[in-house]
């Protein structure tokens, strides 16, 4: 069996809107558009990953949380209506999505190896997390390839950032240890925004993009840094300065998946693909990709 | 005896232990049979609703309000899914959550109903509801906890709830759905291994039952931020839900407590609490947080010109 390989990585952020505002088939609620900077380069990065070959997709997702260890989806096939609970009025979607669960089983073995807490998720009422459907969602609307979905252990809330960035660092070590002996192709997934503050409020109409910029100057600056830092490919320096970011930003990285990425691929040392910067409801949110591949890596943005 | 819109208030925890297996764990069977009184004593109270605060239940986007007349459906927990699944369908009272979004508008809050098939009711609702109201026989109320939401916010929640009542004339049962310490053991664990996870939490836990059974609701209510501090994770910013219990209930000390039990949850501190107004109080307590009214958002302190 040929080795196996990490063939891409995607900082990929799942807000609802972004789902909404491109009405597919499967979302209920209807909308007049919105967040076109976010949406065409996800389409940009949706059809470069068309033209990757891979088997399957690893997301992490700070939507499902788990506070006794990291879970791993178990069964072949979850078919069910995701409601956000948040936006119940932007994302009503119907999923149908297969699942890698001879690899999910060899992360999870691994990461067991590794002493890290972590459990199989079997129940079939389970209902899929709206982080992991919205970040597939975008990156493939076809859902023509298994995933594999892995919690968020809330470390940052019981220990601190920096616990967190410990253990999500041996998570991403194991499952590329795992990538490697199976001999997939895989496409890492972190599904989150960067800075992280919501306003409270929403708009009448959700889409009404005159009413959308970032919660506040702070946010964007130390956005604006990190996204700095991925284009001149310093992904260590990143990961380093990850916990000052976490708290002043409130940023979703507490979750942990853009160091579980980083660690998994080894922290790049070249440029971050950026396919685009925005704000949603006052959160910042990056889309960007790690090519390995130095034929096919590009400069997007 | 009330002669306020609330009979009497119950304090339960989140976790699915006690409706999917109570039969594994002696104090978990011990959670349950609470319940099972609590579920008794509203069933004779004469209630007109069930009105629930859910601390698993995080909104973003002001306080939302479920208002689906039956929501249905089957609940998995994210971190218990192993102990099985929580099929429900309930009875909400849509006009009385329709008319708590109008009152928490008029103290100064956003607030909106949610009523979609399939809405995601939270693991802690579920389980209330489930233990505390079998038969549907109450219609229902949920209202979210804001994870921005601080103290003068969940007050003023609270207060449009009890305006609620009153304009409405409905006698209510109120229920807080959260844990005492809430930090549980990160690792698996067998069920007869279950314990509080620090001494201090059940330390903590212990003293909090003391004000509960002495009836000492707005002195609990004082102390939230110091009992934040001490045996609360801090996934959100402040220890809310006593704050919302005492602004519906009534700010004071005037009542009897009873603590039904008490008992470990993954290493977090469950209890079965009732709280029914009396005449008489208890405590000497100087309460040095204000009262408030009316929310009136943020400050604009960065915009005011002192920098």
């Amino acid at each position: 069996m040929a080795r196996g390989e990490i063939v891409l990585g995607c900082l990929a952020p799942h807000p609802p809107h972004l789902v909404y505002a491109d009405n597919p088939e499967q979302n209920e609620p209807f909308s007049e558009g919105g967040w076109e900077t976010l949406r065409w380069g996800y389409q940009r990065l949706a059809r470069k990953l068309k033209n990757i070959d891979y088997d399957t997709i690893v997301i992490f997702t700070p939507h499902w949380q788990t506070y006794i260890g990291t879970h791993f989806l178990g069964l072949p096939n979850f078919k069910s209506l995701s409601v956000d609970p948040i936006f119940p009025n932007l994302f009503r979607y119907h999923y149908d999505l297969n699942v890698d669960v001879e690899l999910a089983e060899a992360m999870r073995a691994h990461a067991e190896e590794a002493g890290i807490i972590t459990k199989m998720m079997r129940n079939p009422d389970f209902r899929v997390d709206y982080g992991t459907i919205t970040s597939c969602h975008l990156l493939n609307p076809d859902w023509d390839k298994q995933i594999v979905t892995i919690s968020s252990n809330r470390n940052r809330h019981y220990y601190s950032v920096e616990v967190m960035n410990e253990q999500a660092t041996a998570l991403g070590e194991a499952c590329a240890r795992a990538v490697e002996l199976s001999g997939r192709k895989v496409v890492m997934v972190a599904s989150h925004s960067l800075s992280h503050r919501h306003f409270v409020e929403e708009a009448p109409l959700p889409e009404d993009m005159s009413r959308e910029h970032i919660y506040n100057h702070s946010q964007y600056v130390w956005d604006m840094k990190m996204v700095d830092l991925m284009r001149a490919g310093n992904m260590r320096e990143v990961i380093d300065l990850m916990p000052e970011f976490t708290e002043q930003t409130m940023a979703e990285t507490e979750g942990g998946g853009l160091t579980w990425m980083m660690a998994a691929m080894g922290y790049p040392d070249y440029c971050a693909e950026i396919y685009g910067y925005q704000s949603v409801i006052g959160t910042g949110n990056v889309i960007a990709a790690w090519d390995p591949n130095e034929q096919s890596r590009e400069v997007v943005l | 005896m009330s002669e306020g819109p609330v009979l009497f208030g119950v304090h339960v925890p989140p976790h699915p232990q006690p409706l999917l297996a109570h039969e594994q764990n002696d104090g978990w069977g011990r959670l349950r049979a609470a319940f099972e009184h609590c579920q008794e004593q509203i069933e004779l109270s004469g209630a007109d609703i069930l009105l629930v605060y859910s601390t698993t239940w995080p909104s973003i986007i002001g306080h939302q309000i479920q208002a689906h007349p039956e929501p249905e459906w089957v609940h998995v927990d994210d971190d218990f899914h192993f102990l099985g699944s929580m099929p429900y369908k309930f009875r909400m009272d849509v006009e009385f959550a329709e008319g708590y979004r109008d009152a928490a508008e008029k103290r100064g809050l956003f607030a909106r109903t949610v009523a979609y098939h399939g809405f995601p009711i939270d693991t802690g609702s579920v389980v209330a509801l489930s233990l505390l109201n079998p038969n549907n026989r109450i219609p229902a109320c949920i209202v979210s906890s804001n994870l921005y939401a601080n103290r003068s916010e969940t007050i003023v929640l609270g207060k449009a709830a009890r305006d609620t009542l009153e304009a409405q004339g409905k006698k209510a049962v109120v229920v807080v759905v959260s844990s005492l310490s809430n930090r549980m053991f990160t690792e698996h664990i067998e069920p007869h291994e279950d314990r509080i996870h620090s001494q201090k939490d059940d330390d903590w836990n212990r003293k909090m039952l003391e004000f509960f059974a002495d009836g000492r609701l707005e002195d609990i209510s004082q102390l939230s931020r110091e009992i934040h501090g001490q045996i609360r994770v801090s996934k959100v910013v402040a220890y809310k839900p006593i704050w919302w219990m005492a602004a519906v209930m009534g700010q004071h000390n005037n009542y009897a407590g009873q603590v039904h039990a008490y008992e470990a949850l993954h290493g977090a501190g469950g209890a079965v609490i009732t709280l029914s107004p009396t005449s008489h109080s208890i405590g000497d307590k100087e309460f040095d947080e204000d009262d408030v009214e009316f929310y009136r958002g943020d400050r604009d302190v960065l915009t005011k010109g002192m920098i």
